[in-house]
């Protein structure tokens, strides 16, 4: 773990740190990367990986129409909207 | 009236006219107030409830009643509330009012609960110690200079202390068991996909579990049957009969898994070994077994957990609902801006993790890895289900430490949840119930059985919690 991995993974999650926070940060990540290479101390040679705990895979509903959300109220709780559409900063020039 | 009776004594009190549904909301209210400084609540919905509790009442006189009809509970601020702050304990939903309930939230409401407010807990349910609130540390009743464990500490906390006759927990790696410990009441974590998880903000889908946390064995019961059910809003919620929550007790094999106990402090040791002592005078059969990928546990729990949030919490991106950062100047600084004013430090610690674990290169080191060995943990249960019934293990490597002890450290604070990620990752139920006190905290043990088998487990928590009291202790008033 160093500074640039810090650096890649920052961007990859689009959050950024105080200068402070970021020594913090490199020390622990280091710690918990250090726990969790315990990991490949297992034999695991041939074993399937599990994604679901009940090894069950998602169903899918019938696909029939259902009455819809209700725009405006599902906007209400919205930072910023104009006529039902979510307002960022301008992205064309 | 009793705030510390169980739903059962307060169904009859309600139903035989002793008080009214509004006289016990008041009750309950009073309480809440007068406890504020233990942190339980981040909002209280005094207006809601006393109104509902109005509609309990007549529901009552016309006979017209639910398992639950007037009986306030609180939930955990993760559950969606129509038209209630749903924080999250975060200042990224600081300001969300949630557009719809939980599926949890409904059920319970149909079954007649009647909801007094939302519970403190970890951001994001990400903690054991209930330290990484947005809105504060919760304080543990029994100990105001201890923590009341997390995720689920203001839920622990508000049943330990009586302000709510129940309250609903979720359970990612320990966060209901852990806490029900911490603070001497009784928490289940169900199978995975026995409730359904709509409308229960997301921290790792393939973990996260909502379920009760109570008085008894008896109320977790009652609590989990209006939880539970099929619900085809979650696609990974099964399809299971009932709990069956009053089948008569049964002889069983209790198996002791020597990883579980070896590093156990005497004391906790102590308080363990009487308890096994009391399940076999009661006619069950303790018998030795092996969990040999135990200790592999922590590990596998942090990347699958890291790597799930990750992907879950790239939602908050100030657009659509949550904290957004002020006059950003692009579309990047308006994600970046908002994520890192809106997250919190153990929050963001998670993400990076995760992303860390997903990214090209590490992938097949550690999230193919963690996977794989999530197999192996689950498969050393399926082999153990095979020779014991129900697992006793205990909830804690301690009890309820003081604040501050371990949150600079993360994997101290990471290593205490060793006893109840292993369940988590293999999606078994798994209940925490009062054992004993140990240098005047509680004690929990935790009862781990088979997928879906809930009602062995609330069978022989009923049959423990006849035979001894440590359940019906409660910490002291203490208010100011």
């Amino acid at each position: 773990m160093d500074q640039q991995t810090i650096d890649k993974l920052l961007s990859l999650s689009k959050l950024s740190l105080l200068p402070d926070d970021r020594e913090k940060l490199l020390r622990d990540l280091s710690s918990i990367i250090g726990l969790v290479d315990f990991m490949q101390s297992i034999d695991t040679e041939g074993v399937a990986p599990l994604a679901h705990p009940l090894e069950v895979t998602q169903r899918l509903r019938p696909d029939e129409p259902d009455t819809s959300f209700d725009q405006e109220h599902y906007q209400a709780i919205a930072p910023q909207i104009r006529d039902g559409l979510y307002l960022v900063p301008r992205v064309v020039k | 009236m009793n705030p510390y009776a169980s739903v059962t004594q307060l169904r009859s009190g309600l139903d035989n006219g002793d008080f009214s549904a509004e006289e016990l909301a008041h009750c309950y209210l009073d309480r809440i107030d007068a406890a504020k400084d233990l942190n339980c609540f981040i909002t209280v919905d005094a207006e809601g409830v006393l109104d509902a509790a109005k509609r309990a009442d007549k529901a009552i006189a016309n006979k017209r009643i639910g398992p639950l009809t007037g009986i306030p509970i609180a939930h955990k601020d993760l559950f969606c509330t129509r038209g209630l702050l749903t924080s999250c304990a975060s200042r990224m939903l600081n300001n969300f009012v949630a557009p719809y309930d939980a599926t949890v939230v409904d059920r319970l409401k149909r079954a007649g609960a009647i909801t007094i407010g939302k519970t403190n807990m970890d951001e994001f349910a990400m903690g054991s110690s209930n330290e990484t609130s947005f809105y504060g540390p919760v304080k543990n009743p029994w100990d105001r200079e201890c923590v009341p464990g997390g995720s689920s500490g203001g839920s622990a906390a508000a049943v330990a202390a009586g302000l709510a006759a129940a309250c609903t927990g979720s359970d990612t790696g320990g966060s209901i068991r852990q806490p029900a410990s911490f603070c001497g009441v009784t928490g289940l974590k169900p199978t995975y996909g026995r409730v359904s998880r709509y409308g229960m903000i997301a921290f790792a889908s393939s973990l996260d579990q909502g379920g009760p946390l109570a008085r008894s064995a008896s109320d977790a019961g009652t609590l989990l049957n209006a939880m539970e059910g099929y619900d085809p809003n979650d696609s990974t919620s099964a399809i299971a009969d009932a709990t069956d929550i009053s089948s008569s007790s049964r002889a069983l094999k209790i198996g002791i898994p020597t990883q579980y106990w070896s590093d156990l402090s005497p004391s906790l040791t102590k308080v363990l070994e009487e308890a096994r002592r009391t399940l076999e005078s009661l006619g069950h059969q303790a018998v030795s077994l092996e969990l040999p990928h135990t200790n592999a546990a922590t590990a596998v729990y942090y990347v699958i957990a890291g790597a799930e949030a990750s992907t879950n919490l790239s939602r908050y991106d100030g657009i659509r609902y949550g904290h957004r950062a002020a006059a950003p100047e692009n579309l990047e600084d308006l994600y970046q801006f908002s994520r890192s004013e809106g997250f919190g430090s153990e929050v963001k610690r998670r993400i990076l993790t995760g992303t860390y674990a997903l990214s090209v290169g590490y992938y097949d080191a550690y999230y193919l890895k963690a996977q794989q060995i999530r197999r192996l943990i689950r498969q050393d249960f399926l082999d153990a289900f095979g020779e014991a019934d129900v697992i006793l293990t205990p909830v804690s490597p301690s009890t309820a430490f003081k604040r501050e002890a371990l949150i600079e450290d993360p994997i101290s604070m990471y290593q205490q949840d060793i006893y109840t990620t292993p369940a988590s990752l293999a999606g078994l139920p798994a209940l925490s119930l009062p054992c004993g006190v140990s240098d005047e905290m509680p004690v929990g043990m935790q009862f781990i059985g088979p997928h879906f088998g809930e009602s062995s487990l609330l069978t022989l928590g009923r049959e423990y919690q006849d035979e001894t009291d440590w359940h019906a202790l409660h910490p002291a008033d203490n208010h100011d």
